[in-house]
């Protein structure tokens, strides 16, 4: 995967052949496996895949908080903003998460401190990162809670006293109390029901833009990266299978894994009795398929599949695929068309 | 700025924070509530012991030895002829001071030992559980007999030897639920801002796992009060003429027979205050567990 779309200056985040493993006594578990990815300046990278696929530790990776043991970071460079990531120190990276890294979690209901109220909260992040008094910081974290749609009055509530979405609100608010350069969202609105989703998603979306911060959005709602991302990655047992701007990805797929996933979406205008899925299950990321993780259930798989890994091909238009029949096939598609 | 805040809020919505929800919980409880008011009362006296108490508690008075209740000496005197009202009062002083600074050493020693095992888990986890464990297996009051015939007899002496006793319990409490608590999400959120360890545990594990403490506290006081008086009983704890409650009982057991007042008195305060801890104990056992709300 060659950086060719993007010019090196404007990247804030260049994630290099990443591999994370959990080193368990009953096996290694192949988590995140020689991860490439970019995030542009005020980009919004959507980050796609199904449950187990390595999504939330390429993230916690990013942040260093994988826990270990049992988790190791094998290889790979995280560079970000210029500096590697993996070369910090504990106490270096201590400052770099929640001020430059700041990251929104799935569940509201849980990622808040029960017995502290809320602009305790938000507070607590400020005066991490920035020397101001504890007045200031409250006045501060008012301030927050006012941009994220919470009234003043409420700070000193406790989490227990909001609604799902609203909690949600304080987590967004506690994320961005430092400004910070990237975002990442795990699956910010999986907990909450549609209507509020769509609230917080409009919010997320409206705040990216006020404080020009980059995101990764974890996800696996498709219609949520069409809403809000630039890019996607789409991730398949600890692998992007493919990487490509948004309207080239939705009108464009290549990886047959991509092609599955789109085709499992179901069309409102058109009625059917059952919806198509991709046959087969997620592989034991504990014991993956030889070759192309995806060959067992892939519909183009060739004999190859199951002997060598698919390198990352660029298709043309910093759309790279890692998948070797199809980008073959591409290639003499457009070999032919000239 | 409370005044807008009220006038803010949805009618019908208290604003109340944990403790004062807890209160209103524990109010339900007639029982916790005769606990909290014995203890308060107690720790009334206690403090203002010396405007309260009719007399000295040393002051021997050999004209009336064994004296029963009188309007002079309301509940007798003992066989120096001291006031036992007085004695008793003095000796709620000694008796509290040592429940709540034992319980305060085995929390702040348990405690800390339990959260560092548990948080940090590992090797750390089992060096300190192994060592809490061997500490348990040694029946309590034994040990701190054991502690006390080490450091000798006095007040100080018998406050440590009760709360060390007493630490492997807060140990194993805070353990368990820092074990619990670690593992939520708010944890790993706290590190994603970039607080330290010691913060997170300050700041976020500790507050979330004090309700089974205070419980555990409260009835440790009692636990502790008892196993000081048992100490005081047999001559390893408060040594005379200062007057701690076992110690008055183990003084006056040789007179059992013919004056049984100089032992019914101070078994009578033993036991209420321990009933009143544990009434206290059960109430906020029950106010402090959301599963139990009626």
């Amino acid at each position: 995967m060659e950086n060719s779309a993007h010019g090196g200056n404007d990247l804030l985040l260049d994630i290099q052949g990443l591999t994370i493993h959990y080193v368990t006594d009953s096996g290694t578990v192949h988590a995140v496996e020689n991860l490439n990815l970019r995030v542009g300046r005020g980009e919004t990278l959507g980050f796609v895949g199904e449950t187990g696929a390595g999504k939330t530790t390429a993230a916690l990776g990013i942040m260093r908080l994988i826990p270990s043991p049992p988790g190791v970071i094998k290889s790979g460079r995280i560079i970000f903003d210029g500096n590697d990531l993996l070369e910090k120190s504990e106490h270096e990276m201590r400052s770099i998460r929640g001020a430059k890294i700041a990251m929104i979690f799935q569940d509201p209901m849980t990622s808040l401190n029960p017995v502290m109220t809320v602009d305790k909260q938000i507070a607590e992040m400020i005066r991490l990162h920035r020397n101001v008094s504890d007045a200031e910081s409250m006045r501060l974290a008012g301030d927050m809670l006012e941009l994220v749609g919470i009234r003043r009055e409420r700070m000193h509530d406790y989490p227990h006293q909001f609604s799902g979405g609203m909690k949600q609100r304080v987590v967004i608010a506690i994320a961005l109390a430092c400004d910070p350069g990237l975002l990442i969202a795990d699956e910010p609105t999986t907990a909450l029901d549609v209507t509020i989703q769509a609230q917080v998603l409009e919010l997320m979306k409206k705040l990216k833009r006020t404080f020009d911060a980059s995101m990764i959005l974890i996800t696996h709602d498709l219609g949520i990266v069409a809403d809000i991302c630039d890019k996607v990655a789409i991730m398949y047992a600890g692998r992007v299978v493919e990487y490509a701007g948004k309207r080239e990805l939705f009108t464009n797929p290549v990886h047959p894994y991509t092609i599955g996933l789109f085709n499992s979406v179901p069309d409102l205008d058109e009625d059917v009795e059952r919806l198509a899925v991709i046959p087969g299950l997620m592989p034991d990321p504990m014991d993956l398929p030889t070759g192309c993780a995806f060959h067992p259930r892939c519909a183009f798989a060739l004999p190859e599949c199951s002997k060598d890994s698919p390198d990352t091909v660029d298709v043309g238009d910093g759309h790279s695929v890692a998948c070797a029949p199809r980008a073959a096939e591409l290639a003499a598609g457009k070999g032919a068309g000239k | 700025m409370a005044g807008s805040t009220e006038s803010a809020r949805p009618p019908g919505r208290a604003k109340r924070g944990p403790a004062m929800e807890v209160f209103f919980r524990l109010k339900k409880s007639p029982l916790a509530m005769f606990g909290l008011v014995v203890l308060l009362a107690l720790v009334f006296v206690a403090i203002f012991a010396d405007v309260i108490a009719p007399y000295s508690y040393s002051k021997q008075n050999l004209a009336h030895m064994f004296e029963s209740s009188s309007k002079q000496f309301l509940l007798g005197t003992d066989e120096f002829g001291r006031d036992i009202l007085s004695r008793l009062i003095y000796g709620a002083r000694i008796s509290l001071q040592v429940g709540f600074i034992a319980v305060s050493i085995a929390l702040l020693a348990g405690g800390m030992l339990g959260a560092i095992a548990g948080y940090y888990g590992g090797w750390i986890d089992n060096a300190i559980m192994r060592v809490m464990d061997v500490l348990l297996s040694i029946p309590q009051t034994l040990l701190a007999i054991a502690i006390a015939a080490a450091l000798g007899p006095g007040l100080f002496n018998l406050m440590i030897a009760v709360g060390v006793s007493d630490a492997p319990n807060y140990a194993r409490i805070v353990r368990s639920s820092v074990l619990s608590i670690r593992e939520m999400e708010f944890i790993e959120a706290a590190h994603a801002v970039g607080s330290s360890d010691l913060r997170i545990i300050l700041k976020h594990i500790i507050p979330n796992s004090m309700a089974p403490i205070i419980v555990q506290a409260t009835l440790g006081v009692a636990f502790a009060i008892l196993n000081a008086a048992g100490l005081s009983f047999i001559g390893l704890g408060i040594q005379p003429p200062y007057p701690e409650w076992g110690a008055m009982l183990s003084g006056g057991r040789q007179y059992i027979r013919d004056y049984p007042h100089l032992t019914l008195y101070p078994g009578l305060s033993i036991m209420i205050t321990i009933l009143a801890l544990n009434f206290l104990g059960d109430g906020l056992r029950d106010a402090l567990d959301p599963k139990l709300k009626r």
